[in-house]
């Protein structure tokens, strides 16, 4: 189990101030304008060393990502902060914001300063009230104190932090869908390239990260990248704050160590599945999109990106959704597909009708009405879907139903064949 | 995307609206936050204070005057306004409850939620209360599903609920009482219920018994 000192979130479930005071006794604001005096290049050199990969469900290099900024560029350049919180299952960056919100203003500084940013904007969902109360008394806090704005820290570096509200939209969890509202407009993905890091944000290099990617930046920077390289696996590494929700006898958002075995998070941290281990069907290890995997795999999986991706599932937010045995899993994910049809923006044709004709499927299998050869005929249109669409929420509506069908499809054929076996005695009797 | 999603009271449709002197000043801070031209962004952040004028809705004399505010076309903000979930297009009940569904709090029970809710207050799902007090509808991931099952009543989220809790707030709200908000079960915000198992001492110090201590 990750130690109490190697924890980065340590105000998760607010037991001190949220705001400057706790802050700062947490070692938050300490030493940043050090770090500043790095440079932009070694500053984005020691976060690839670190191995930290993005927190918002793709994983892709953090400092990777920034390295695609220009190096120069005359005008404003931007750092978006995705708060956009909205993945069933997923409630992670909730408790940064609400709890410890200064690491993510210390972090929009550093990522900023490292991406050549002038401004950042955080984006936070609309539903999300208090938090974005308590992210704008910590921005109140920092300019007061002269971490952020003109000079922040003493550095030299202007940096201004601004907070914006959603209005309810999955969608706009999508990077430049986030872009377009934060525009002001209706929250549409954007084709690609031009790549926001190229044209993003009034059509000036951007770049979007998630909360908890910008959240551990400074502690990484602190404690040095080999730290954080250290725990985990090698490319999975660091710490990771998981949700886990759903047929536990605790749920409970916690900070553990990248690769933990999804069995042990489970028993160590939520006080195991409801009923005990045994009884446990299948869990959805990282947010709506991903697909399920059954008890086999669970038992000895280990929570990383690429743990469970060689599973054929994936890590996606951490956002762990426990189904007992008790479960209706064919209504679960049917339930599922119904959020991605309410979702779907509906700019690609595909995903616009895919996402209703998949509920609608999904419906039926639930009761059984329906033929066997639908099954594969539900699959073939996943297919469809899945890659051609301008952004990922087509796929991410494909994959829990290709993942049901792959582990628990001999139990949508025996809900069929009893739902048949029933229409037939029903004819014969209204015969007799 | 369905901002359309509320039958709500008989409440005819103001012929005229303007923001009042305290949201001008408002309006004003946060037009500033967005560089020069680029009022539009602010477009969601005012259409969310004309309809917290307007007692939780966006009539259309609403949307066209934040619209002219910001120097757009009104179909524009309109798009925007029926775009967003969070934009009612129609009146609401004072107390506007909103029942998450989706599979994390349907896993824990938002079934029985909504029952509870529907069968208290005499209305299905999508309805208001003849007397204008609650309106309630079925939404998507709010994101507390740690804290599942939950609804939103106003900016509030109550948590962990039961059966018995949700009817304990609806009562409470229409006697006019102000109900705790957060878990309702006792535990603290996204630690789990048997005390935190994580992060010891300043659980400690802030007088929380960690888990497995008696």
């Amino acid at each position: 189990m990750l130690r109490d000192e190697d924890r980065i979130f340590t105000n998760l479930y607010g037991f001190e101030s949220p705001f400057l005071d706790g802050a700062k006794t947490r070692g938050d604001w300490s030493g940043t304008k050090e770090i500043l005096d790095l440079g932009r290049d070694k500053i984005i050199d020691l976060v690839k060393e670190s191995g930290l990969r993005g927190r918002g469900g793709a994983g892709f290099s953090t400092g990777m990502k920034w390295s695609f900024m220009p190096k120069t560029s005359n005008g404003p350049v931007y750092l978006v902060v995705n708060a956009d919180e909205g993945e069933p299952g997923t409630c992670k960056d909730r408790e940064i914001m609400r709890h410890d919100p200064h690491k993510l203003i210390e972090g929009c500084l550093i990522a900023g300063f490292a991406i050549g940013a002038t401004a950042t904007y955080i984006y936070i969902r609309g539903e999300f009230y208090y938090e974005a109360a308590n992210v704008q008394r910590a921005i109140d806090e920092a300019y007061a104190s002269g971490l952020i704005g003109k000079n922040a820290c003493g550095s030299g570096y202007d940096h201004d932090v601004y907070l914006h509200l959603g209005a309810g939209a999955y969608i706009c969890g999508e990077e430049t869908a986030l872009i377009e509202s934060l525009e002001g407009k209706k929250g549409q993905p954007r084709n690609k390239p031009p790549f926001p890091a190229m044209a993003g944000l009034y059509s000036r290099p951007t770049t979007v990260n998630n909360v908890e990617s910008i959240a551990v930046v400074p502690t990484i920077l602190r404690r040095g990248p080999s730290w954080f390289a250290n725990l985990g696996r090698p490319k999975n590494s660091g710490t990771k704050l998981f949700c886990v929700s759903g047929h536990v006898n605790q749920p409970a958002t916690v900070e553990e160590e990248m690769g933990i075995p999804l069995k042990e998070l489970i028993e160590k941290h939520c006080g195991g599945v409801r009923g005990g281990w045994d009884n446990l069907l299948a869990i959805i290890p990282g947010g709506s999109s991903v697909p399920l995997l059954p008890k086999e795999i669970c038992d000895t999986v280990l929570m990383d990106f690429d743990s469970l991706r060689d599973v054929r599932s994936g890590l996606g937010t951490a956002a762990v959704i426990v189904m007992d045995k008790s479960t209706d899993i064919v209504k679960a994910i049917a339930r599922l597909s119904k959020f991605y049809m309410h979702e779907s923006c509906g700019q690609c044709t595909p995903c616009r009708e895919g996402t209703g004709w998949m509920w609608r499927v999904m419906e039926r299998l639930v009761k059984g009405q329906a033929h066997v050869e639908e099954i594969d005929m539900l699959l073939d249109v996943t297919k469809q879907v899945e890659g051609h669409t301008i952004c990922a929420l087509g796929d991410a509506a494909a994959w829990p139903i290709q993942g049901l069908m792959r582990h628990f499809r001999p139990e949508v054929e025996r809900r069929i064949l009893e739902y048949r076996t029933r229409a037939d005695r029903g004819a014969r009797v209204a015969a007799e | 995307m369905s901002a359309a999603h509320s039958h709500g009271p008989a409440v005819a449709e103001p012929t005229s609206f303007e923001f009042t002197a305290e949201n001008i000043e408002l309006a004003k801070r946060i037009i500033a936050k967005y560089p020069e031209g680029r009022q539009q962004s602010a477009v969601m952040p005012l259409l969310d204070l004309a309809q917290r004028q307007c007692g939780g809705w966006l009539p259309k004399v609403a949307i066209d005057y934040v619209a002219h505010y910001l120097d757009m076309a009104p179909i524009r903000a309109l798009e925007v306004a029926s775009f967003y979930t969070m934009y009612n297009l129609k009146p609401v009940g004072k107390h506007f409850v909103q029942v998450c569904t989706t599979t994390p709090c349907w896993l824990r029970g938002s079934d029985e939620v909504l029952h509870v809710c529907e069968k208290k207050l005499g209305i299905k799902a999508g309805q208001t209360t003849p007397d204008g007090q609650f309106t309630v509808i079925e939404v998507e991931c709010l994101g507390a599903c740690v804290n599942a099952p939950m609804m939103q009543i106003g900016d509030d989220f109550y948590e962990d609920l039961t059966a018995e809790t949700t009817e304990k707030i609806l009562d409470a709200l229409a006697r006019g009482e102000k109900p705790a908000t957060g878990p309702q079960n006792g535990r603290i915000r996204a630690c789990a219920s048997g005390g935190p198992t994580t992060l010891i001492e300043s659980a400690i110090k802030a007088g929380v018994k960690p888990a497995g201590q008696a």
